[in-house]
């Protein structure tokens, strides 16, 4: 009888994503935003929420970068106060799915049996609604706010978390150092966080980085259809949507769609190099929903 | 000499140097053994013979084909139209798990004829009945109706028998045998060896058995090449590498490699 | 015959679940539903709203509740919409056949060209042409698609008048007569080409942006699946038997990539759904996205529970079809 090696799977490292230029610029795009977001009340900007009808449609100029909306507004000022509501609310969106579907997802792979069948079920309903229908339906029975549209969401997307942790706890579980690390004693507490939670979260971290850019665009989506940020709020989704109303005013759509865009592909970038570097074949596990 | 000759074959991949110029030549009506560690280049060598080494690689050396009929001075040189033609219709290969080398949803009929119509330009029926043959000369059972089945159907040795068919159906003068019994049961291997063996004394292949099983290769082997490090360190008849090692290193080859030959193969004469 | 029985049970299983959300989700909210139905003055005097809840059965426990909404579902009955004062139901039949029309033009898009970049992506690995394809699907993902719709219908028909405008039908066409509800297959079938062609130019700008974000996502995950495939030994075997690439690459490459690349297209479509939504609001195209966006806005709630219902429906069937195809394609599961 040979011995079973007990050998811990070392997770890749994740800095080598870094090494990558398509990751560096999406940090670099990211980065850019973060600090608009922080220091965007010191800037030289017009009031985003001050109105001046005199000043409605106004065409890009010197004195209105990227011109003004329907209520003379500036449309440069309500882009970059954007991202104030934008992306602080994808990370509470983001943390929240992650924390939740983690949690349940652990306890299904781990516990099995009836909590496994209960949780997964509910998740397979989740799973039977395309994503912005379902939060379209709970955000509308919820409520016009942009708190509702984060709960919609957070309600439609814990299942793929919960998914791909069960899936990975029930691998891990099955490896021969938990096995061994049972055997010789530890409690199934004990093994989960020891042996089973270091070796999944890597995977999970990258499923939330490419989970991230998804819930941008849902949020935003959200807000398009009027279930999101109220008026007068400066947000991305409701920005474009005013856009809608005025077609020949092409610079009010233009702007906070490629303010979405480019944060959203920041995210998409950053979590394909991660994803990458880490394991080329998680890309399997990660499921593709939403607009 | 009729058969596959190979001369300093290297190959080169990432800037890791695999092979380091191979030496072995594989004789037509004759099963030469390459044996070594995993690592020892030695599945690499039948993939390069073949032009199926991994994307990206460098190649160098000879390798010449003679079957009398056709010869090639250097396989190696030939445009890839021109090695396609002779893949499966000159040097075939069987590989080491049949029920990964088979495509799972593509019908044995399919897998065993689509060469033949290819290559022989056979009619749909006349591959079919030709098919049919190959599976009898292969001893899998009710072969007219396996035509229809699909690979989860066969045992793994019955699986195996059907990649040898598919391996010889173009009528082909050389034989990459990469491990073809590795990934079978102990009681099974001893058949599909009879079956190299015999294919190889009636169809007078030159065959290159790859394994780094001793006891595989003391059953039907008739020469041995010892591979390490990308080089050979030792050629000789198989008794005399089992036996009589010359060199240190395939002398604790022999000791550490398995080396009990399969139930009913016999010893070594 | 017990893999379809099997998947035939689940998927129904499902679809009772999908009326339990909505069902849930109606009940969730108190009092508003009420008002909306009576309006403002009558939902002030509670005898109006006691009889109002009686007869909508709303004083009866949430299980019997249920039973009567599942009974009321059964016979075709999903309530009356608020916004347009109609039977859901008759609404979303007229709604339903312009969004199947726009979603099945999108997903041919997409399939057809995601596919195949996909698959030219996968055999140039690491090559400019499989970064420049991986590149074009990062974008697919990232653009908001209601902004590409609103980006798209400035500049291909305000500004360039290459696409018709808004609508499913320019202005001086009559709608050909009601058969399927899809108005390129129902002007043909009245034998009348210039509606069926116009009705195509119609489509040809939403489908294309709501194939956007679905061809993205296929070329992200068909290409991995593609590239798992190329590593398996029986391509290599097929390889060293000499075919040609042509057919290495449609019988056992693209066979062997088919099963992933199906579940794909069957999650593809629950996107494209979504995207739905968002695209025929910009382009007025009267279908269930803009109903439901219509219902959402004016807290409108059994139409919008009736979009829940129908969407995961079709979900639920577009998936179960896809196991079956499932079935027929793969001998393991057709015969096992």
């Amino acid at each position: 009888m040979t011995a079973v090696p007990l050998r811990r799977r070392r997770a890749p490292s994740l800095p080598v994503a870094w090494r990558r230029p398509a990751a560096l610029a999406g940090a670099l795009v990211l980065l850019a935003w973060v600090v608009v977001a922080l220091i965007v009340p010191l800037l030289p900007l017009e009031d985003p929420l001050r109105q001046s009808v005199g000043a409605a449609f106004q065409a890009p100029s010197a004195a209105h970068l990227f011109g003004t909306d329907q209520l003379g507004r500036d449309v440069l000022s309500r882009t970059l106060w954007g991202v104030r509501s934008s992306l602080p609310l994808a990370v509470a969106l983001v943390a929240g799915s992650l924390v939740i579907g983690s949690v349940l997802g652990a306890l299904a792979g781990y516990l099995g049996g009836v909590v496994d069948e209960v949780i997964m079920r509910v998740a397979d309903l989740v799973f039977a609604f395309p994503t912005i229908i379902l939060a379209m339906v709970v955000a509308a029975a919820l409520g016009p706010s942009l708190v509702n549209a984060v709960i919609a969401l957070l309600i439609v997307s814990w299942p793929n978390y919960a998914r791909v942790m069960r899936a990975l706890v029930l691998g891990a579980r099955g490896q021969e150092y938990v096995i061994a690390g049972r055997l010789l004693g530890a409690g199934p507490l004990t093994s989960l966080r020891r042996d089973v939670l270091p070796n999944v979260s890597a995977p999970m971290l990258v499923l939330a980085m490419l989970d991230f850019g998804n819930q941008i665009l849902l949020l935003a989506g959200l807000s398009f259809l009027g279930l999101g940020a109220v008026p007068p709020t400066p947000e991305w989704g409701s920005m474009v949507a005013d856009g809608v109303v005025q077609f020949s005013s092409w610079w009010l759509a233009t702007f906070p769609g490629l303010a979405i865009f480019s944060v959203v592909v920041a995210f998409n970038l950053i979590g394909d190099s991660l994803r990458d570097a880490l394991d080329p074949r998680t890309a399997g596990a990660v499921q593709g929903s939403s607009i | 000499m009729t058969g596959l000759e190979i001369t300093g074959l290297t190959l080169e991949l990432n800037g890791r140097r695999i092979l380091d110029g191979v030496d072995v030549s594989a004789p037509a009506g004759q099963v030469t053994g390459l044996a070594g560690e995993s690592g020892s280049g030695k599945t690499m060598t039948g993939l390069a013979v073949m032009g199926l080494q991994p994307a990206g690689s460098k190649v160098g050396g000879t390798v010449s084909y003679d079957d009398g009929e056709v010869q090639v001075a250097d396989l190696l040189s030939l445009r890839p139209g021109a090695l396609n033609r002779m893949r499966a219709r000159r040097i075939a290969m069987v590989f080491q798990d049949p029920s990964s080398s088979l495509q799972p949803m593509l019908s044995i009929g399919a897998q065993l004829t689509d060469h033949v119509r290819h290559h022989l330009g056979l009619s749909r029926q006349a591959a079919r009945t030709r098919a049919v043959e190959l599976l009898e000369r292969v001893q899998v059972p009710s072969p007219e109706a396996a035509l229809k089945r699909y690979p989860h159907q066969f045992s793994g040795g019955q699986l195996q028998r059907i990649a040898f068919a598919i391996a010889i159906a173009c009528e082909p003068k050389v034989l990459i045998a990469d491990e073809p019994t590795t990934a079978l049961d102990v009681t099974v291997q001893a058949g599909v060896l009879r079956l190299l063996r015999g294919l190889t004394d009636d169809l007078g292949l030159a065959v290159l058995l790859v394994t780094h099983d001793l006891g595989v290769m003391s059953a039907v082997a008739d020469t041995v090449a010892v591979m390490r490090h990308g080089v050979v360190v030792e050629h000789g008849s198989r008794y005399q590498v089992i036996r009589e090692p010359r060199t240190e290193y395939a002398r604790e080859l022999v000791e550490s490699l398995p080396h009990t030959p399969p139930p009913g193969t016999g010893e070594p004469e | 015959m017990r893999y379809l029985a099997i998947r035939l049970g689940l998927s129904a299983v499902l679809l009772v679940g999908v009326t339990i959300i909505t069902f849930v989700l109606t009940n969730l909210v108190p009092g508003d539903p009420i008002t909306a139905a009576l309006g403002e003055r009558a939902a002030g005097d509670p005898k109006i709203v006691a009889a109002y809840r009686e007869a909508q059965g709303l004083d009866k426990p949430p299980v019997v509740q249920y039973f009567v909404y599942l009974g009321n579902l059964l016979h075709g009955d999903l309530g009356t919409s608020i916004g347009t004062r109609n039977p859901v139901v008759q609404d979303l039949a007229y709604a339903f056949p312009a969004t199947a029309e726009l979603a099945v033009f999108a997903i041919l898009v997409a399939v057809v060209i995601g596919l195949t970049l996909a698959l030219v992506a996968a055999l140039r690995r690491n090559r400019l042409s499989d970064q420049l394809i991986r590149a074009v699907s990062v974008v697919g993902i990232s653009v908001p698609t209601f902004w590409l719709a609103v980006a798209a219908y400035f500049l291909f028909f305000f500004v360039l008048h290459w696409t018709p405008g808004s609508g499913r039908l320019s202005a001086f066409y009559d709608a050909p007569p009601r058969v399927t509800g899809l108005f390129t297959v129902d002007a043909l079938l009245a034998g009348q080409p210039d509606v069926a062609g116009d009705a195509l130019a119609h489509l040809v700008l939403p489908g294309m942006v709501l194939a956007v974000y679905t061809l993205g996502l296929l070329v992200r995950f068909a290409r991995s699946s593609i590239l798992d495939v190329l590593n398996q030994d029986y391509v290599r075997a097929a390889r060293a038997k000499g075919l040609p690439g042509r057919r290495v690459i449609t019988a056992y490459l693209l066979r062997g990539a088919l099963l992933p690349i199906l579940t794909i297209v069957g999650l593809a479509f629950g996107s494209l759904l979504s995207g739905a939504v968002l695209t025929e609001q910009v382009f007025a195209w009267g279908g269930i996205g803009q109903y439901a966006y219509r219902a959402s806005t004016a807290l409108d709630l059994p139409s919008i529970m009736g979009v829940g219902l129908i969407v995961g429906a079709v979900y639920i069937t577009v998936n179960f079809v896809i196991d079956v195809v499932y079935g027929f394609v793969d001998p393991r599961v057709r015969v096992g």
